[in-house]
């Protein structure tokens, strides 16, 4: 025993550091500290994030996939919260292992006590096999795998492949939390050690007439044959089936049904849980994406103990968080920001921004930054087409706005209805000049939501994300 | 006499990893623009496909295993016809994947060498699992002259040119075949195959029109195609080169 003060004097140093950063960070304004002390720290104990994670009394939970992790994550937070838990989660986009080690040392005090009792991480879908062993995870969230930033982690495969290859360090006793409409996440977590819960749509009233072609999963994962699709939702979700090795999609656990979609104002469904009842919710959160979202926040808050009918009171004073959906007023005149990140998730948005009707004026900011992917090449496989004919102005902005203004120019909008505006305070500024009252669509690649976030900071509208 | 312009898109659910489909819109828009008719014919896995059918066959890219998919059914199904049709004129163009497949044989990081067509006198090779791909901004000079070519490149593969190919252009930035020999791409007749993607045509219009020009003259020869506006291209292109140049300066 008369080596335990030197392992405890060292996680104090390094959770001093951490703090330090993060002050020191706060004061010059660099984005919060998001990710430098988790960094530091881990410089003077590499096992600063497992170590912290062990003291959480009620244990981590993990949100991994390529859409809605940051959504879903908050989501089970604060349902978690209005049943007096004290959730810990990492900041959207902070997702790597030093993201998740900066928000325990924020919420630790020196001798690494945690305030909070269950963590709420999302974690970055290449991450998953390298803190899963750390975190010892009790429940994992697998959302839907896309297409994305595939100059970050090469090819899909290789996602899917990661993950089964994290099961060897899994605990038995974890409960996996899996799209069942996603046939890659499926065939990825089904193999895995401990209890497989699945999630997923039953309303046909919702399909698209036929597979889209930003689809990932045409052929069977596991023999190469074409899947049959009875039914698709968005990308690649849908009822599947393979004709010749016969995988088909589950029947879920946690049903999705009678969905009612209000276009950009949000959603209704019925919470199927099977034999644990079923139960009517309301969301803020628009589109079909974000009933994902909401059945795989229900799942894992179910799994931790919740009863439904507090998910669904939880589910309807749920605020988004910033720029997924969150509305900012200016004066007469309010903006909504949808993030855009991939194909599947452009055309859902797409669909949604347009379901009340056609629209005076759009703003879309894209960027190739690494966190947006450095490859712009995706604006390729949106169905930009929808616009043509039912939005009178498009104004582009971001680092990439002119591959967005050709984008639009071949899906078919006149060249007198794009504008170009690289700076995001400007091009804001004109796409707010078309619109006399009424609600401003935003739809920012991730780095330039949060330009845009800055811009309507500094015009005092919002608070800093800091705060938040 | 209406002009026709008749594409054929090699699986285009198979082989489109990189928006590959955005070269089809390029070249449906540009040639309806000047009041050309256009037809695009997409052939699958399994089907066949006739060489006097179209007059520009295009292949786009996809991951190992989709790749290995359409290796098999091309050298079954496909390679007589586009051998025949690129005889007569036809233009063929396949990008990342698709150039790899049309070369004499793909060599993997892992698991056995895949046929190629041979339209392309090329072979690649994949280092291994640990090497590191070329990904980043692309920035050509065709041989032969023209304005630069502008694109992203994502590759795992080597390519290498034997004497029957000449390279597309020279590499400015970027990568290319191979990233040591300095040349990106290669051409024989009017076969093309690049590691240009983003996709390459809508920032590369001159080259769009050339290829459409190509088609088009197979059954009407000396043919001319109008100006277009090109205004938010050129934009787009000057952008890239703007930002390849500051990265090659900083
Ligand atoms: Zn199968």
């Amino acid at each position: 025993m008369h080596t335990l003060p030197v392992i405890d004097l060292r996680l104090t140093a390094a959770i001093a550091l951490g703090k330090a950063t993060a002050a020191l960070s706060r004061c010059l304004r660099r984005g919060g500290g998001t990710t430098m002390p988790g960094r530091v720290a881990r410089a003077v104990e590499p096992r600063v994030l497992g170590r912290l994670a062990r003291r959480l009394a009620a244990g981590s939970v993990i949100v991994a996939g390529t859409n809605g992790k940051t959504t879903t994550a908050h989501l089970l937070a604060h349902i978690m919260r209005t049943l007096g838990h004290r959730p810990v989660h990492n900041r959207a986009g902070a997702n790597l292992a030093a993201g998740l080690a900066s928000a325990l040392i924020e919420h630790a005090d020196l001798w690494g006590r945690e305030r909070g009792d269950l963590g709420i991480f999302e974690v970055d879908e290449a991450t998953v096999p390298r803190v899963v062993p750390q975190l010892a995870p009790r429940v994992a969230v697998f959302t839907n795998l896309f297409r994305d930033q595939l100059d970050r982690y090469g090819e899909i495969d290789y996602i899917a492949g990661l993950w089964r290859s994290a099961g060897a360090s899994l605990a038995a006793d974890l409960t996996c939390i899996a799209n069942a409409d996603d046939p890659l996440v499926y065939e990825a977590v089904r193999g895995l050690p401990g209890r497989l819960v699945t999630f997923g749509i039953e309303d046909e009233r919702h399909a698209l007439p036929a597979l889209e072609h930003t689809a990932e999963a045409r052929y069977c994962y596991r023999c190469g044959t074409p899947y049959a699709y009875a039914v698709t939702y968005f990308g690649h979700m849908g009822r599947y089936h393979c004709a010749s090795c016969g995988v088909r999609r589950p029947a879920p656990d946690l049903t999705g049904r009678d969905l009612s979609l209000a276009g950009p104002d949000g959603a209704e469904l019925t919470l199927d849980a099977g034999p644990r009842g079923a139960v009517r919710v309301r969301t803020v959160l628009p589109g079909l994406y974000n009933v994902y979202n909401v059945l795989a926040a229900a799942a894992a808050a179910l799994q931790l103990g919740a009863g439904l009918p507090r998910v669904a009171e939880a589910l309807a004073t749920f605020a988004p968080a910033f720029g997924r959906a969150e509305r900012v007023r200016l004066g007469e005149r309010e903006v909504q920001m949808l993030l855009v990140k991939n194909p599947a998730g452009f055309n859902e948005v797409l669909r949604t921004v347009l379901a009340t009707g056609p629209l005076s004026v759009l703003l879309i900011a894209i960027n190739d930054r690494i966190a947006d992917g450095r490859d712009v090449s995706w604006l390729w496989d949106v169905d930009v087409e929808m616009l043509a004919g039912r939005v009178a102005h498009v104004v582009t902005s971001g680092l990439r706005a002119e591959d967005m203004a050709v984008r639009l120019l071949y899906a078919g909008l006149p060249a007198e209805a794009i504008e170009v505006e690289r700076a995001y305070d400007r091009a804001l500024g004109r796409a707010l000049g078309h619109l006399a009252r009424g609600r401003l669509f935003v739809l920012p690649t991730y780095t330039a939501m949060l330009a845009i976030r800055g811009v309507l900071e500094r015009w005092g509208a919002v608070r800093g994300f800091w705060e938040t | 006499m209406t002009l026709r312009l008749r594409i054929c898109h090699l699986y285009p659910d198979l082989l489109n990893l990189y928006g590959d489909r955005g070269n089809i819109m390029v070249l449906v828009q540009r040639a309806r623009w000047r009041g050309i008719d256009v037809a695009v014919d997409e052939a699958r896995l399994g089907d066949r496909i006739d060489p006097d059918a179209a007059d520009l066959y295009f292949i786009g890219g996809g991951e190992d295993r989709q790749q290995r998919i359409a290796a098999g059914d091309l050298v079954r199904l496909k390679r007589g016809p586009l051998e025949a049709a690129a005889e007569d004129g036809a233009v063929v163009l396949a990008v990342c994947g698709g150039y790899q497949l049309v070369g004499r044989f793909y060599r993997p990081a892992e698991g056995e060498d895949l046929p190629g067509l041979g339209l392309l006198d090329l072979w690649t090779e994949h280092p291994g699992p640990g090497a590191r791909r070329l990904i980043g901004n692309l920035v050509i000079q065709p041989e032969g002259g023209g304005p630069p070519l502008v694109g992203f490149e994502n590759h795992g593969g080597r390519t290498r040119l034997g004497p029957a190919a000449r390279p597309l252009g020279r590499v400015v930035s970027g990568f290319g075949n191979n990233g040591d020999d300095g040349w990106e791409g290669a051409v024989s007749g009017r076969v093309y195959g690049t590691y240009l993607h983003g996709p390459l045509l809508p920032k590369n219009p001159e080259f769009a029109d050339r290829l459409i020009r190509e088609a088009l003259s197979r059954r009407h020869p000396g043919i001319e195609l109008a100006p277009l506006p090109d205004v938010l291209e050129a934009r787009a292109r000057a952008a890239v080169l703007a930002r390849v140049t500051k990265a090659e300066s900083g």
